[in-house]
């Protein structure tokens, strides 16, 4: 797409998307100093960072069911996968007696990354410590991505041969073994059974998980615009047809598998942090379907819809309708707004979404810049051509009114 | 240049193809006509390598590929434009164009194809930005043969290419196949309007239930009597 964009508006939008995104971290940067001492509003920093951190886990999933067309549902269990790997080797090797209370000595391993390179550069109080403190993290990141795509794919290789429905309940069935292999008391010694992992190294800025998905989510979405996005597509569409231009139908499957894969592991990583507790229970086929409702709601096959959903999603569910819950919603109080409740107006919501949109939010369609400024440039017009509009609407009727009169009097 | 050789083909229970024989010459049009279910089109399939053949060799140019992956039958120089267009409904025009190059690294060889393709097509240039999927039929089709021509292939198989076309339009397809020919790509037809593919072709097979019953030169054919009252309704 980018040829038909002449050069001079094409760098343009570069130099505004540079500034755009600048903004956005100075904007997170004053909110996280500003906003998140005051519990009042602590609510807008957890939605933010929720819902930057599901955002990549949603972009990770489109990028297999909307643009490799492979409906997959082992989402949950790969973040799993990346959430366990970071979090067993982040925590302080003297608090891993605490932690692994249950099993003797504080469990097989005695090391964690992050406080071994503060220390390594520095101790705690030292800024070399802190680089050190952070290197260590995004080296874990990176080895909870590599775990988790390294295991998708040994799953991919015969999961992959199945298609549509069977995929999605093969990939499902993976999921939920995942969950319990890591709940396996045997394996209680590394994932600390199915007690509450803790105490292990996190971010203290929102900056972070930002920055990290931005990151993830520009590396994607540079994926899809490549060659092998095209050979993605190409799948998506039509199989036989992309295998006959001599497309290889397995390999590209697999890469886009294990690449989503990894992401989602990166994704679960951040989940840990943000969390600062994980456990394998909450890591069900729902959380995989609450990612599948982001997708579907952003756009299957857009990238910004699946972060515009992820926003939307977590704020409903986190902030703007807790109040249903608590009984109390927009200054109305009632009774029957029981814990729960939310859930029941939360369904209508969803179903509204899909009725008046069908292809989601978004559709296939992507934020551009060339877009907005139509937007706003065609905007006045499309206002001033409303009266019109309704006018027209009404003498249409009222002729239908007139010719049916007529008739009734003939 | 292409060789079949006593191929034979099993879908399931069903005996496709009974030992079909088949060459392919350079520089010509050849077309393989038949009824429905005659297995012209598992004939095209078994050489890209999309279905199990049973026994029987392929060759090409003296080389087996009978057992080679699509990819590299693709690689090879052969090419097949499937029946009923299959265009990537999502992608743009010129991203199915790019689709068809998918194996070739030549960055400047592909940008000459495709004005090739958009000079045969001018209508593909017209739509270059456009989804594949609101193309017209024939527009579709078009851009079905065009996406195989971007593979640079030295065989070009097409599947039905007139397949639910206006009259016209099939005409249009008819004198582009002849072009395309003319710029030395061979091309193996299948067709169920034998009288069009007969016109054209060098040479021609005809087909029955899984074996060639008859083949000659496209004029001599037409000409007997037996396709003449199975084929072509005389």
């Amino acid at each position: 797409m980018t040829e038909r964009i002449n050069g001079s508006s094409n760098k343009r939008n570069m130099v505004l998307s540079f500034i755009a995104l600048a903004a956005l971290l100075v904007l997170v940067y004053v909110l996280d100093i500003v906003i998140k001492p005051t519990s009042s509003w602590n609510n807008l920093m957890t939605c933010l960072e929720k819902g930057t951190i599901y955002a990549l886990v949603a972009v990770s999933m489109n990028l297999l069911n909307g643009f490799t067309g492979l409906f997959s549902l082992g989402q949950a269990g790969f973040m799993l996968i990346g959430a366990y790997a970071y979090a067993v080797f982040a925590i302080a090797p003297e608090d891993r007696t605490t932690v692994y209370q249950y099993y003797e000595g504080g469990g097989l391993i005695h090391f964690s990354l992050p406080h071994m390179l503060q220390d390594m550069m520095g101790g705690a109080d030292a800024f070399g410590g802190a680089i050190g403190y952070y290197l260590g993290i995004i080296l874990l990141m990176i080895f909870a991505g590599l775990l988790t795509a390294g295991i998708a794919f040994l799953i991919g290789i015969p999961v992959l041969r199945l298609k549509s429905d069977y995929l999605a309940i093969a990939t499902l069935g993976f999921a939920e073994i995942i969950r319990s292999f890591f709940q396996w008391e045997g394996l209680g010694p590394v994932t600390n059974g199915s007690n509450v992992l803790r105490k292990f190294a996190s971010y203290d800025s929102s900056i972070f998980p930002v920055l990290v998905a931005g990151v993830c989510i520009a590396f994607i979405v540079m994926l899809i615009n490549s060659s092998y996005g095209r050979a993605f597509k190409s799948i998506r569409d039509d199989e036989i047809a992309a295998e006959a231009m001599g497309v290889n139908l397995f390999k590209h499957k697999e890469l886009s598998f294990v690449i989503s894969s990894f992401f989602a592991g990166v994704g679960g990583a951040l989940l840990a942090m943000f969390q600062n507790n994980i456990n394998a229970s909450p890591f069900t086929s729902n959380m995989t379907y609450e990612i599948l409702l982001i997708v579907v709601i952003g756009g299957i096959g857009s990238v910004t819809g699946s972060i515009i959903g992820s926003y939307l999603f977590i704020a409903c569910s986190e902030w703007w309708l807790r109040g249903l819950d608590k009984g109390e919603f927009l200054g109305i109080e009632a009774d029957f707004m029981t814990p729960g409740f939310r859930k029941v107006v939360f369904a209508v919501v969803i179903m509204g979404i899909v009725l008046f949109y069908s292809r989601g939010i978004m559709g296939t369609k992507e934020f551009s810049w060339d877009g907005l400024f139509n937007f706003f440039r065609t905007l006045p017009a499309r206002i001033a051509g409303i009266p019109g509009k309704i006018k027209a609407k009404f003498s249409a009727k009222k002729h239908k009114k007139n010719t049916k009169k007529v008739k009734e009097a003939q | 240049m292409l060789t079949i050789k006593e191929l034979h083909v099993h879908y399931g229970g069903i005996h496709a193809l009974r030992g079909i024989n088949l060459e392919v010459a350079d520089g010509q049009i050849i077309s393989l006509i038949g009824a429905n279910g005659a297995g012209k089109s598992t004939t095209l399939k078994s050489i890209m390598g999309l279905v199990n053949k049973t026994s029987g060799t392929i060759e090409w140019n003296g080389k087996d590929i009978t057992n080679l992956a699509t990819r590299h039958v693709v690689k090879e120089g052969i090419v097949l434009c499937p029946e009923g267009r299959r265009v990537f409904p999502d992608l743009t025009v010129e991203e199915n164009l790019r689709i068809g190059a998918y194996l070739r690294n030549d960055k400047e060889g592909i940008q000459k194809d495709k004005e090739w393709v958009y000079e045969l097509f001018p209508r593909m240039k017209e739509r270059e930005w456009q989804l594949a999927g609101t193309l017209s039929g024939g527009e579709q089709q078009m851009l079905a043969v065009g996406r195989a021509l971007m593979s640079k292939p030295k065989l070009l198989m097409l599947d039905e290419p007139s397949l639910g076309l206006a009259p016209l339009v099939i005409k249009d397809i008819f004198a582009i196949i002849k072009q395309i020919k003319e710029a030395g790509v061979n091309v193996l037809l299948i067709e169920q309007n034998a009288k069009a593919a007969l016109e054209i072709s060098d040479y021609a097979y005809v087909m029955e239930t899984g074996i060639i019953t008859m083949s000659g030169k496209g004029k001599d054919l037409m000409n007997d009597e037996r396709v003449k009252k199975a084929y072509l309704g005389e």
